[in-house]
């Protein structure tokens, strides 16, 4: 029910962002999702892709400091309020959300929002025991 | 102190020498030191007629104190062999240190100079744990370079094997130290982070390579940079010092219990001063190291300033050897940085670096002057340990840093993280400072 999701240390200077792009795209890795946060300095971008180890590979290969986490891909109903009833049901279980963002593709006629939780396995037991589908890793990478 | 029975000293007469007699032994070798340069140096001669003082007045060790110090800049009006005491008929060696402004300063050895040498880099060398069982890999460079030759010419009087690879090519050092099995390394201490940074991307375990012993010198490091190599080679890391303007390394090792370094003080006197007034400080002190060399020939140096800030300790040492220990360099009284009118060594960085947990001596520090404020930025790469795929916890990392330095340095410094590798290094020594504000 776990999604792997690798996160790359990238300063903040131009043109760094287009080298983990490239490095992914020649070693043929394909980007699912990914966010990017970021300070001046600095941003932490995290990727979804369809082969984790090879990416994580290719970028350390490059010198790029990577490191693997564990999110989940939760559907999410696309219509109002969707996305509310599913942080309350998180909220009544006291599992916290580190961050989360969008996936790009859908699946049927529901969006996929990855989450980092303090605590995956808790999250993953509150929200199936509430009808909530958590999508599979090999689901998600292969979307 | 009685030297334990495992102890092995190379030269017990002269290393537990009990110290009345030793200084006895100083002050006869110092004053005929003090001859040879003042009727064969004119520029010690000079010095001393400007000061009205002449070799006699010199008749206890405290009479020291009354000659002039030899700077860096003397040895370089007196380029290239103007400090020299003996023709050159009788100089079978010339070594140089790397000249970072200006001309290099050339020194030079007659055949018993070279002797002494060998001898006192045996001596630091047995000290540390290289035995004639042992496979002494350099990987200092040869050429002018005093430190290559120096610990060559130690191993080989010890009757180790001696790998005289000399510096550069990583992975060829790397192969070199498995399939010839050497158990002695001798390099700077960065290069040996180097050397186990490449080692654990080629996914060889240092443990099981044959390393006992690390001989690290040429560059200052801290205790908390002893215990990385330490750990991540496999070895005893020990410290040794000195510099070719004085001898060359030898002048001071650390024996096993790594303590300070024992400086032979048979061939050299130690003094600590005051770097702003050139006092000498009482003993304990925290200043900046003075060697004068008792046994010279080619090139005898009196008070020369090394610039390298240091403390004397006198107290006996568990090895049996009577030698004060000088302890690690805690920087160079001339790469001390004043940042808002605080005194700032960049080794104090360091080890705060080393103490939040997992974090390697890969940095830079930055000072730069906005306005009539002075900024500090330390630059410190990122890796796997202390990178992490949420923000508030990449924050609070470079929060946590930023209280440690403040509460170190006592002046605030801000931190930035930067991508592995792009802190340029060198093989040798490392830069740590960029100051932009003589600019």
């Amino acid at each position: 029910m776990k999604v792997e999701q690798i996160s790359i240390f990238i300063e903040n200077k131009s043109g760094r962002l287009a080298e983990v792009t490239q490095a992914l795209g020649e070693s043929n890795v394909n980007i699912r999702a990914l966010s990017l946060a970021d300070t001046s300095d600095f941003g932490i971008l995290r990727l979804i892709v369809d082969k984790t180890d090879l990416a994580k590979d290719a970028l350390k290969e490059r010198g790029f400091t990577v490191n693997k986490t564990v999110v989940v891909a939760v559907e999410v109903p696309d219509h109002p309020a969707g996305l509310a009833s599913i942080l309350t049901i998180l909220d009544t279980g006291t599992v916290n959300v580190e961050y989360m963002y969008a996936f790009v593709e859908r699946c049927g006629g529901n969006a996929v929002i990855i989450f980092r939780f303090d605590d995956p396995e808790a999250a993953i037991d509150i929200l199936t025991r509430n009808n909530i589908n958590v999508l599979e890793g090999e689901r998600v990478y292969s979307m | 102190m009685k030297p334990s029975a495992t102890t092995v000293i190379w030269d017990r007469d002269n290393e537990c020498m009990p110290r009345e007699q030793l200084e006895i032994l100083q002050l006869q070798r110092l004053q005929h030191t003090l001859e040879l340069v003042n009727s064969h140096v004119p520029c010690y001669k000079n010095k001393f007629s400007a000061l009205q003082i002449s070799p006699s007045d010199v008749r206890t060790l405290d009479d020291l104190a009354k000659l002039p110090f030899t700077t860096k800049e003397d040895l370089r009006l007196n380029y290239p062999y103007g400090m020299f005491a003996v023709p050159m008929r009788d100089v079978v060696r010339i070594h140089s240190s790397s000249g970072t402004t200006g001309k290099p300063t050339v020194v030079g050895y007659t055949r018993n100079d070279l002797n002494a040498w060998t001898q006192l880099a045996a001596r630091f060398m047995t000290a540390a744990g290289v035995t004639a069982d042992d496979i002494v890999h350099i990987a200092f460079g040869y050429g002018l370079f005093t430190g290559a030759f120096g610990l060559h010419y130690g191993a080989e009087e010890i009757g180790a094997s001696v790998i005289p690879i000399s510096s550069g090519n990583t992975d060829k050092q790397i192969m070199i130290m498995q399939d010839y099995l050497s158990s002695a390394l001798v390099c700077t201490p960065s290069y040996a982070l180097t050397l186990a940074d490449r080692m654990e991307k080629q996914g060889i375990d240092p443990q099981r390579l044959s390393l006992k012993v690390g001989l690290f010198g040429g560059e200052p490091w801290s205790e908390e940079m002893r215990r990385e190599i330490e750990k991540r080679l496999g070895v005893i890391a020990t410290d040794n010092y000195g510099l070719s303007e004085v001898m060359g390394p030898g002048v001071a090792g650390e024996c096993q219990h790594q303590c300070g370094m024992h400086i032979s003080e048979d061939h050299f006197i130690a003094e600590i001063i005051d770097p702003e007034t050139g006092q000498v400080l009482p003993r304990g002190s925290v200043g900046e190291l003075v060697l004068t060399s008792i046994t010279k020939e080619a090139f005898p140096i009196i008070r020369y300033r090394t610039r390298d800030i240091t403390r004397l300790d006198y107290d006996a040492c568990a090895c049996g050897r009577t030698h004060v220990r000088m302890m690690k360099t805690m920087g160079r009284s001339d790469d001390m940085l004043i940042i808002k009118g605080v005194n700032v060594f960049p080794t104090q960085i360091e080890e705060v670096l080393f103490q939040v947990e997992g974090c390697e001596p890969h940095y830079q520090l930055v000072v730069e002057r906005a306005g009539t404020m002075d900024t500090l930025e330390v630059q410190v790469e990122v890796n796997e340990r202390i990178f992490f795929d949420e923000m508030k916890k990449q924050r609070a990392f470079v929060d946590k840093l930023e209280k440690k330095l403040l509460s170190t340095l006592g002046v605030g410094a801000r931190v930035k993280l930067v991508e592995p590798s792009s802190i340029t290094r060198h093989e040798g020594k490392a830069k740590r400072v960029i100051d932009k504000r003589q600019a």
